[in-house]
C-alpha cells in the first residue's frame, strides 16, 4: 500500500532534521495563520497562484530563488563548519551519510532552484516589458513552468523529513548511483525533482524563444534588441538544446534503477563513461544558460548609471552569440582524466579556452562604457564593478583548468570549487542581485533600500575573498572535494579562514533581507517611490510604462525607432505612452488553475514513483492527463479589455503622476 | 605559540605574492618527480601568461569608476560615444594572442604530459609495473613482476619510472599523488594507465579525488618513493607477510570497509588484474601491449553476473 515507505523512513533520530523540520514547521504555520488572519486566501489564489500574468509569475519565481537561497545557504555553512571542526581525529558533527546528502543536495538546490528560478523570475519580469510585448508568447505555459518548478523544489525538502536526498553530488555520477551503490530512495529523489523541474524549464525556454523571435514591438529589429532581450534569446536557445540532453541522461539512470536496465552500471554492457558525457553535454551549456543573463544586466546597468550608451552594442552581441555556439562543444573538459587520448583532449581544453575571448572583450566592453561617462555608484554599480574583478579571476582560473595537463592535478580539487563560485557567485548571484536591485522598483513601483544593499554588497564581496580563495590554496595543498574529514595541519587554518568567509557571507544575506524588509517598511516615503516608471532614467522600453506596469503592459504598443528606444523616445521628445490617444482594446489571456493543478499532480506523481507507491502514481499520472485534457479543450481562455477600461486606468495613473509632481 | 604562527604568517605571504613566489610547501608547488614539476610550470606559465590581462583589467575597472565618477565634473564626459573601431581591435586581438599562446602550450603539453605516455626521459631505468584496483573503500596495489600486493600502501624505488595500469572493482575513482603529478579515473571493467616518476625520496600523500561514498575521505594511502636498497628491503617485508591474496579470499578483501590498515600479501594469484577487469566483460580483457583482447579463464567470471 506505502511501497517502499515506512516509519522508519522518518528520521526522528537526527536531531538536526528534527529541529530543522520544527523550525519549518512553526514557520510554515505561522506564514498560513497570517494568510488566513488577514484573509488574503481568495487574493493569493485569484491574483497570485492562478496568474498567468509574466510579471506575477516572476516575482513568484524570485520569492522561489531566495527561499532556495536559504535552503542552499544553511547547506553551504553546515558543510563548512563540519570542515572547520572535523581535523585531527575530530569526527564533526555531520557523518558521511548526512554530510554527502548535504554536498549533494547544495550543488542541486543552488543550481535548479535557486539561480536557474531566479534568472527565469528576470526573464519573466523584464523581457516582455523590454519588447513591447504584452506578455510571454504562451502565459498558460509560463504558469506551468512556474508549478513545475516550485513543486521539485517541495519534492526536494520533503526527503530532508522522509526518507533521504542523494548521497552521491549533484550529478549522481554512476555507478554510484545505481541500485547496487546506493539502494535508498536519495537517488530517485534527485531524478524526480531534477526531471519535473526539468519540464518547466525546457517549457520556459520555448517560451522566452517565441516571445523574443515573434512579440518584438515593431520596428525592433534583431539589432535593436536590448543587450539584456539578447542574451535570454540566447540562454533559451541553450536551454532548448541542453535540457533535452539531462532528460534523457536521467531519464537512462532511472531506467537502471527502477527497472534494472544496464546503461551505466558497471556489468551487463553498461558504461559510466557514457553518463559523464551525456550530462556534461547538459552541464556546461547550463553554466553559461546561468551566467549570459548575467551579462546581459550588466550590460544594462552599466550603461544606464554610466550615462552613456553600452560600448560595442555589435561586439557584445556577436561575442554573446559566439560563447552560445562555443559552450557546446566544450563538456569533455570536466573529464579530462577520464583517459582520453591527447588529441581529444587538446581539442576541447582549446575550444574551452576560445570562450575566454569574446567573455574577455564582454569585459572590455563594460570597462569602455564607463570610460568617458558620468559613473553613479548607486548600490547596484557596487554589484557590477564587484562582479568585473571577481569575475576576471574566476575566468583565469577556469582556463587554467581548461588546460589538460594542469587540470590533470588540479580535478576534483578544491581548487576547481573555489574556481565555479568565483564565477558563480561572482558572476552569475552578483549580476542577479544587481538586477534584482535595478529592475526592483519596475515591479512593484517602489526602490530597493540602497544603504542595506551597499551593506549587503559588502559583506558578500569581502565574505566571498575569505571564503574561497583559501579553498584555491587547498586545491594547490592537494585536498579533494566532497571530504568529510582530515587530518592535515595545512588545511586546517585554510578551512578556518573560510568558514569565517561563509559567516560573512550569511551576515550579507540578513542585510538583504532587511534591505527587502526596510524598503517595503518605507515605500511611501515619496523619494523612495517611482512614480514615472524612469526611476533612472534608463534606455530601454520597460521603463517606458508605469511602475508596476498596468496588467496589459503598454496601453499603446511602442514603435521603435533606435537601438535603446526609450532613450531615443526621449530625446526626439516623443510621447511613449502616448497618453490622451484613442486606445485600442486589448486581447489579454485570462488566468487559469490548469498550471497549479498540473503541478499539484506532478508533485504525486514524483512522491510516489520515488517510494514505489504505484497506485498513488497512477493518480498523479491520471491527474495530470486530465488536467492537461481539460485546459486544452477549454477554448475560454483570453478576453479584450475594453478600450474605455484602458483609458481610465491611463488617466488614473496621469492624474496620480501629476498630483505627485504638483505636491513636490 | 610564536611558532605557530610564523609558519602560518609565511602561508599568508605565500597567499598574497600569490604565485609570484611559487616556492611554498604547497602540494601542487612543490613536485618531488619530474610529471609535477612540468605540470607546476605549466599552472605557472599559464597563470602568468593571464595575468597579463588580468591585472590590467582589474586596475583599469578601479581607475575608470573613479575617474568617471559622477561627481568628477572635470573629467571629460561623451554622453554619445560607444564604439571605436581601434579600441575594439586591441580588446579582440590582446586576448586573442594570449589563447593563441595557451592553445600552442596544451597542444604541447597534452602530448608531453599524456598519462598513457612511457616516460623517455628514464627509459634507461626499468620501470616498475604497479596494478591499481579501487575498492570500497581502500586501493589494492599488485605488483605482477614481483608476485605481491599491498592495500593502502604504495612503494617504489626513486628515479624510476612507475608504470600504473588502473582498474576499479566499485565506483568510479580518480587515483592521485598530488606531488608526483597527473591522476586518472579507476573504472570497473576498463583499465587506464598513468606513468609516474618520483625524484625525490620521500612518504607522500595519495587520495582518491572521486566522490566514492560513505568511506571516500578514509579511503588514502602513503605512496613510498624509495631508495633502491629500501625499496627491495621493503619488498622482502612484504613477501615475509603471513597473508596471501588469491581467488578464494579476494572477495573478503573487496567488500566494503572503511579505513582500512595497510595489510601485505606475501603472494598475489598472477592475473588477478586482468581477472577483476575481466568479469565486467563477459571474460574479456585488453592486452595493452598489442591492444587485443584476450579471454581471462577466470573463477571469478561467474559470480559478478548474477547482478
Amino acid at each position: 500500500m506505502l511501497g517502499k515507505l515506512s516509519w522508519s523512513d522518518i528520521p526522528i533520530d537526527v536531531p538536526i532534521l528534527v529541529g530543522t523540520f520544527a523550525g519549518a514547521a512553526i514557520a510554515g504555520l505561522a506564514v498560513l495563520g497570517l494568510i488566513t488572519y488577514y484573509g488574503k486566501w481568495g487574493y493569493l489564489w485569484k491574483e497570485w497562484f492562478t496568474s498567468v500574468d509574466h510579471k506575477r509569475l516572476g516575482v513568484m519565481y524570485i520569492v522561489l530563488a531566495l527561499v532556495a537561497l536559504f535552503r542552499g545557504f544553511a547547506d553551504a555553512i553546515m558543510m563548512r563548519s563540519q570542515l572547520a571542526l572535523a581535523y585531527a581525529g575530530n569526527p564533526g558533527y555531520l557523518p558521511p551519510h548526512h554530510y554527502d546528502q548535504i554536498f549533494s543536495a547544495h550543488g542541486t538546490i543552488m543550481i535548479f532552484f535557486m539561480a536557474m528560478a531566479f534568472m527565469t523570475g528576470l526573464m519573466n519580469v523584464i523581457v516582455p516589458l523590454q519588447i513591447g510585448a504584452r506578455d510571454v508568447a504562451f502565459p498558460f505555459l509560463n504558469s506551468l513552468s512556474f508549478w513545475m518548478t516550485t513543486i521539485s523544489f517541495v519534492l526536494i525538502n520533503i526527503s530532508l523529513f522522509i526518507g533521504e536526498f542523494s548521497q552521491c553530488g549533484w550529478l549522481a555520477y554512476p555507478p554510484l548511483s545505481e541500485q547496487q551503490f546506493s539502494p535508498g530512495v536519495g537517488v530517485d529523489y534527485y531524478i524526480w525533482a531534477v526531471q519535473l523541474s526539468g519540464v518547466g524549464t525546457l517549457l520556459t525556454g520555448v517560451n522566452f524563444f517565441t516571445t523574443i523571435v515573434k512579440m518584438r514591438a515593431p520596428g525592433m529589429t534583431f539589432m535593436k534588441m536590448p543587450v539584456f532581450t539578447w542574451t535570454i534569446f540566447c540562454t533559451s536557445v541553450l536551454i532548448m538544446l541542453s535540457f533535452p540532453i539531462l532528460t534523457v541522461a536521467l531519464g537512462l539512470l532511472g531506467l537502471d534503477r527502477y527497472l534494472g536496465m544496464h546503461f551505466f552500471t558497471n556489468d551487463g554492457g553498461g558504461n559510466q563513461m557514457l553518463y559523464l558525457s551525456v550530462i556534461w553535454g547538459w552541464g556546461h551549456p547550463e553554466v553559461y544558460i546561468l551566467v549570459l543573463p548575467a551579462f546581459g544586466a550588466f550590460s544594462e546597468i552599466t550603461q544606464t548609471f554610466s550615462r552613456k550608451p553600452l560600448f560595442g552594442y555589435n561586439t557584445m552581441v556577436y561575442a554573446t552569440c559566439s560563447i552560445m555556439v562555443l559552450s557546446m562543444v566544450v563538456w569533455l573538459h570536466h573529464f579530462f582524466t577520464m583517459g582520453a587520448g591527447a588529441n581529444v583532449n587538446t581539442f576541447f581544453g582549446i575550444m574551452t579556452m576560445i570562450i575566454a575571448i569574446p567573455t574577455g572583450v564582454k569585459i572590455f566592453n563594460w570597462l569602455f562604457t564607463m570610460y568617458k561617462g558620468r559613473v553613479e555608484f548607486h548600490a547596484t554599480m557596487y554589484w557590477v564593478i564587484g562582479f568585473m574583478i571577481t569575475f576576471t579571476i574566476g575566468g583565469m582560473t577556469g582556463v587554467m583548468l581548461a588546460i589538460p595537463a594542469a587540470d590533470f592535478v588540479l580535478h576534483n580539487s578544491l581548487f576547481v570549487i573555489a574556481h565555479f563560485h568565483n564565477v558563480i557567485i561572482g558572476g552569475v548571484y552578483f549580476g542577479y542581485v544587481a538586477a534584482m536591485n535595478f529592475w526592483f522598483p519596475k515591479a512593484f513601483g517602489f526602490k530597493l533600500n540602497e544603504a542595506w544593499g551597499k551593506r549587503a554588497f559588502w559583506l558578500w564581496f569581502v565574505g566571498f575573498y575569505f571564503a574561497f580563495m583559501p579553498l584555491y590554496v587547498l586545491g594547490f595543498e592537494g585536498m579533494t572535494r566532497r571530504m568529510n574529514h582530515y587530518d592535515n595541519p595545512e588545511w586546517y587554518p585554510w578551512l578556518l579562514v573560510a568558514e569565517a568567509g561563509a559567516v560573512m557571507i550569511a551576515l550579507g544575506i540578513v542585510c538583504q533581507l532587511t534591505q527587502i524588509y526596510v524598503s517595503i517598511r518605507d515605500r511611501n516615503l515619496a523619494e523612495n517611490r517611482d512614480l514615472t516608471g524612469d526611476p533612472w532614467n534608463a534606455r530601454t522600453l520597460e521603463w517606458s510604462t508605469s511602475s508596476p506596469p498596468p496588467f496589459y503592459n503598454f496601453a499603446v504598443v511602442p514603435v521603435v525607432h533606435d537601438l535603446d528606444a526609450f532613450a531615443h523616445d526621449k530625446e526626439a521628445g516623443i510621447d511613449t505612452r502616448a497618453a490622451g490617444s484613442t486606445y485600442q482594446p486589448i486581447h489579454m489571456p485570462k488566468n487559469t488553475a490548469a498550471g497549479f493543478f498540473v503541478g499539484m499532480f506532478s508533485l504525486i506523481l514524483g512522491f510516489a514513483a520515488v517510494w514505489w507507491i504505484w497506485w498513488l502514481a497512477a493518480v498523479g499520472l491520471i491527474g495530470v492527463i486530465a488536467t492537461v485534457i481539460a485546459r486544452s479543450s477549454n477554448n475560454d481562455v483570453d478576453y479584450y479589455v475594453p478600450a474605455s477600461e484602458v483609458a481610465r486606468i491611463e488617466n488614473e495613473h496621469t492624474r496620480n503622476l501629476l498630483a505627485a509632481q504638483a505636491a513636490e | 605559540m610564536k611558532k605557530k604562527i610564523l609558519p602560518r604568517l609565511s602561508s599568508l605571504l605565500c597567499l598574497s605574492s600569490a604565485f609570484l613566489l611559487a616556492g611554498c610547501d604547497w602540494a601542487l608547488l612543490d613536485p618531488k618527480g619530474t610529471i609535477g614539476a612540468q605540470e607546476k610550470s605549466l599552472i605557472l606559465t599559464s597563470t602568468y601568461a593571464m595575468l597579463l590581462v588580468v591585472i590590467p583589467v582589474i586596475v583599469l575597472t578601479l581607475l575608470f569608476a573613479w575617474q568617471y565618477r559622477h561627481s568628477n565634473t572635470s573629467a571629460e564626459y561623451l554622453p554619445k560615444w560607444s564604439h571605436s573601431n581601434k579600441i575594439e581591435v586591441v580588446i579582440w586581438v590582446v586576448p586573442s594572442l594570449i589563447i593563441l599562446f595557451l592553445a600552442v602550450l596544451t597542444y604541447q603539453t597534452c602530448h608531453s604530459l599524456d598519462p598513457y605516455r612511457p616516460l623517455e626521459e628514464e627509459a634507461s631505468v626499468k620501470p616498475i609495473h604497479v596494478e591499481v584496483v579501487a575498492l570500497d573503500w581502500k586501493w589494492l596495489f599488485i605488483y605482477p613482476d614481483e608476485g605481491i600486493a599491498t592495500v593502502n600502501q604504495l612503494a617504489f624505488p626513486v628515479n624510476t619510472p612507475v608504470d600504473f595500469r588502473i582498474t576499479s572493482d566499485a565506483v568510479m575513482n580518480s587515483f592521485f599523488i598530488p606531488q608526483l603529478g597527473s591522476q586518472i579515473y579507476a573504472m570497473a571493467g576498463m583499465q587506464t594507465q598513468l606513468h609516474l616518476v618520483a625524484n625525490t625520496a620521500g612518504n607522500y600523500l595519495g587520495e582518491s579525488a572521486n566522490f566514492s561514498g560513505r568511506g571516500f575521505s578514509d579511503m588514502r594511502f602513503r605512496a613510498l618513493a624509495l631508495s633502491n636498497d629500501d625499496y627491495t628491503a621493503w619488498v622482502q617485508k612484504v613477501k615475509a607477510a603471513s597473508e596471501q591474496l588469491d581467488n578464494s579470499n579476494y572477495p573478503k578483501l573487496a567488500a566494503p570497509s572503511e579505513a582500512n590498515p595497510v595489510e601485505y600479501f606475501s603472494h598475489a594469484e598472477p592475473g588477478l588484474f586482468d581477472q577483476i577487469v575481466a568479469k565486467y566483460n563477459n571474460g574479456m580483457v585488453m592486452d595493452k601491449s598489442t591492444g587485443k583482447m584476450l579471454h581471462v579463464q577466470s573463477a571469478m567470471s561467474d559470480m559478478n553476473m548474477k547482478e
